[in-house]
């Protein structure tokens, strides 16, 4: 059989997909313990004991300086910027995203400055940003919102610009005004795509949350990251990384499934 | 018969393009106009002249002894090929949308006993295109017959003055194209519409019009072809009963054929 016709059942797919993670961290393990064979103060590939003996003082023991539970601090710390960003981008690409989707006056006007936003890479404004900001939550938020907003207005933009020009006439034989086509024609059928524009956002939100707290931070998953990295804590570092990835797997999926169940119509009406 | 739309003396032109040349018709209320016509002789830019989708480049147009504005409206429904159903919204929610617009000018959304009486209306529309067991579900459930009885639907709700059809049955199977032109007959009678169709389908414009217009260039310039534009060479009455005779054959009908002033006639078993 060819391989483009060969099925694989759901069951089955868990299993093929569970194989390379575990091929990995048995490569990861034997590579460690041959490292700790050689020298056993080795720090670049510590072995699980002393990841959990690391990861055990940040998970539960108060930090002696600010007494805060170090883990759940940095956390709380990087999931609030991460969503105050996301909220603001998200709010913002549906508005404008509208706007200069359907109205084309808009579109003239505003339509190559978003473009030209778009194109700077964010981080060359990260240091504007801690000038004008200072170095506290704004600067940081505003990273992750000029970071990944341009891009999901151009992308909302553009999906409501590609409905079909038939829908938007029929509407207005039905009587339709400019404000009832925005939010009766144009904003529900721009949900779906604006839930999808924030799964793809979440990678680059990432990045910048990660950057602005490498350069200017006193807590967060990125500062604790930079910091222990002085000392070649390897033993912290991955916890954090593998962590990391778990969050934003998690929203990934969350985002998916409310999509599938707040929007069936998008998915061939199944539920 | 009054008259409904006018043209009057109406040209369309692209850039340097003539499209539309001298078009000059009067369309009476309760018409069923077919109009056919080779690909790229301006059928379509005729329908969107009547939504006002478009502006002529000259003349005017007049629908109700009324210049038209180069907008839609809710006097003209429209029903297109493709595309001309909301797939967010079940059929029942795309046949009140009409009804929602007007009532509810700042949400487009109703409540309570407006919306019980506009969820009436609509039912009962949509019992009407047969789509009574359907109301519940949306267009991506649909097969195209069906989505195109939900537009048709959608667009009587308002009870438009014009209704424009740009070739609506193109995309069904013939089966349901058959079951298509019943129901846009038995609606024609029972609302009383005037109906502007666009087809390819020479045998579904005989067979559904009380007029079929031709649209196609009546001169040709080799050098520069796009000088010289499309306008009505055969503009046929059809003086039939629709209500009765739609069983019937056409080819044994016989046609009462009014050319042109070209003067130049048609071969009925062979149309063009």
């Amino acid at each position: 059989m060819r391989w483009v016709n060969r099925h694989v059942s759901r069951s089955r797919s868990a299993m093929m997909g569970a194989i390379p993670i575990v091929l990995l961290v048995v490569l990861y393990l034997v590579i460690a313990a041959e490292r700790h064979a050689a020298n056993p103060s080795d720090k670049i590939l510590p072995l699980p004991g002393a990841m959990v003996e690391a990861m055990w003082g940040l998970l539960f023991v108060p930090d002696q300086l600010s007494g805060r539970l170090l883990f759940w601090a940095d956390t709380l710390a990087s999931l609030q910027r991460l969503f105050l960003g996301l909220g603001i981008s998200t709010l913002s690409a549906l508005l404008v995203g509208l706007l200069l989707g359907l109205l084309p006056p808009v579109r003239a006007t505003f339509g190559t400055l978003v473009t030209g936003i778009a194109v700077i890479p964010p981080i060359a404004l990260l240091p504007i940003l801690f000038i004008a900001f200072g170095l506290g939550e704004t600067a940081k938020v505003a990273l992750i919102v000029i970071g990944i907003a341009p891009f999901m207005i151009r992308d909302i933009a553009g999906h409501v610009a590609a409905l079909p020009r038939e829908q938007i006439l029929k509407a207005q034989t039905l009587g339709a005004s400019t404000w009832q086509l925005m939010i009766r024609v144009a904003l529900p059928q721009v949900l779906p795509r604006l839930i999808e524009a924030v799964r793809l956002s979440l990678g680059p939100a990432w990045v910048f949350l990660i950057s602005a707290e490498a350069i200017a931070a006193d807590i967060g998953l990125g500062y604790r990251i930079f910091l222990v990295r002085r000392y070649l804590a390897m033993d912290v570092i991955l916890p954090y990384v593998a962590w990391i990835a778990l969050l934003a797997a998690v929203l990934d999926m969350i985002l998916v499934w409310t999509n599938r169940k707040a929007f069936p119509w998008a998915h061939g009406g199944r539920r | 018969m009054t008259a409904l739309l006018s043209f009057k003396d109406v040209w369309v032109e692209y850039g340097d393009k003539i499209v539309l040349e001298r078009i000059n018709l009067t369309i009476e209320e309760g018409a069923f106009v077919s109009v056919i016509g080779p690909s790229g002789a301006g059928k379509s830019s005729l329908l969107r002249l009547a939504l006002g989708q478009e502006a002529p480049t000259r003349g005017t147009i007049l629908l109700d002894d009324i210049p038209l504005a180069p907008e839609c409206g809710p006097d003209r429904g429209v029903v297109f090929q493709h595309y001309s159903v909301f797939p967010h919204l079940t059929a029942l929610g795309n046949v009140m949308f009409g009804l929602e617009c007007a009532q509810s000018p700042l949400l487009a959304k109703l409540t309570g006993a407006a919306r019980r009486q506009a969820r009436e209306e609509a039912a009962a529309m949509l019992e009407e295109v047969g789509l009574k067991e359907a109301m519940h579900s949306y267009p991506a459930q649909m097969s195209g017959g069906m989505q195109q009885r939900l537009a048709i639907a959608q667009a009587l709700i308002k009870r438009p003055r014009i209704l424009l059809l740009d070739e609506p049955f193109g995309a069904l199977d013939p089966g349901i194209r058959n079951d298509m032109h019943q129901l846009i007959t038995r609606l024609w009678t029972d609302y009383k519409l005037t109906v502007i169709m666009v087809t390819h389908d020479i045998g579904e414009a005989f067979k559904l019009g009380t007029r079929v217009l031709t649209l196609d260039k009546w001169r040709h310039d080799p050098h520069a072809p796009h000088r010289y534009g499309a306008k009505v060479v055969y503009d046929i009455p059809l003086e039939r009963n629709k209500q009765e005779s739609l069983s019937q054959d056409d080819a044994t009908q016989p046609l009462s054929i009014v050319p042109d002033d070209a003067g130049i006639t048609i071969d009925r078993f062979d149309n063009n």
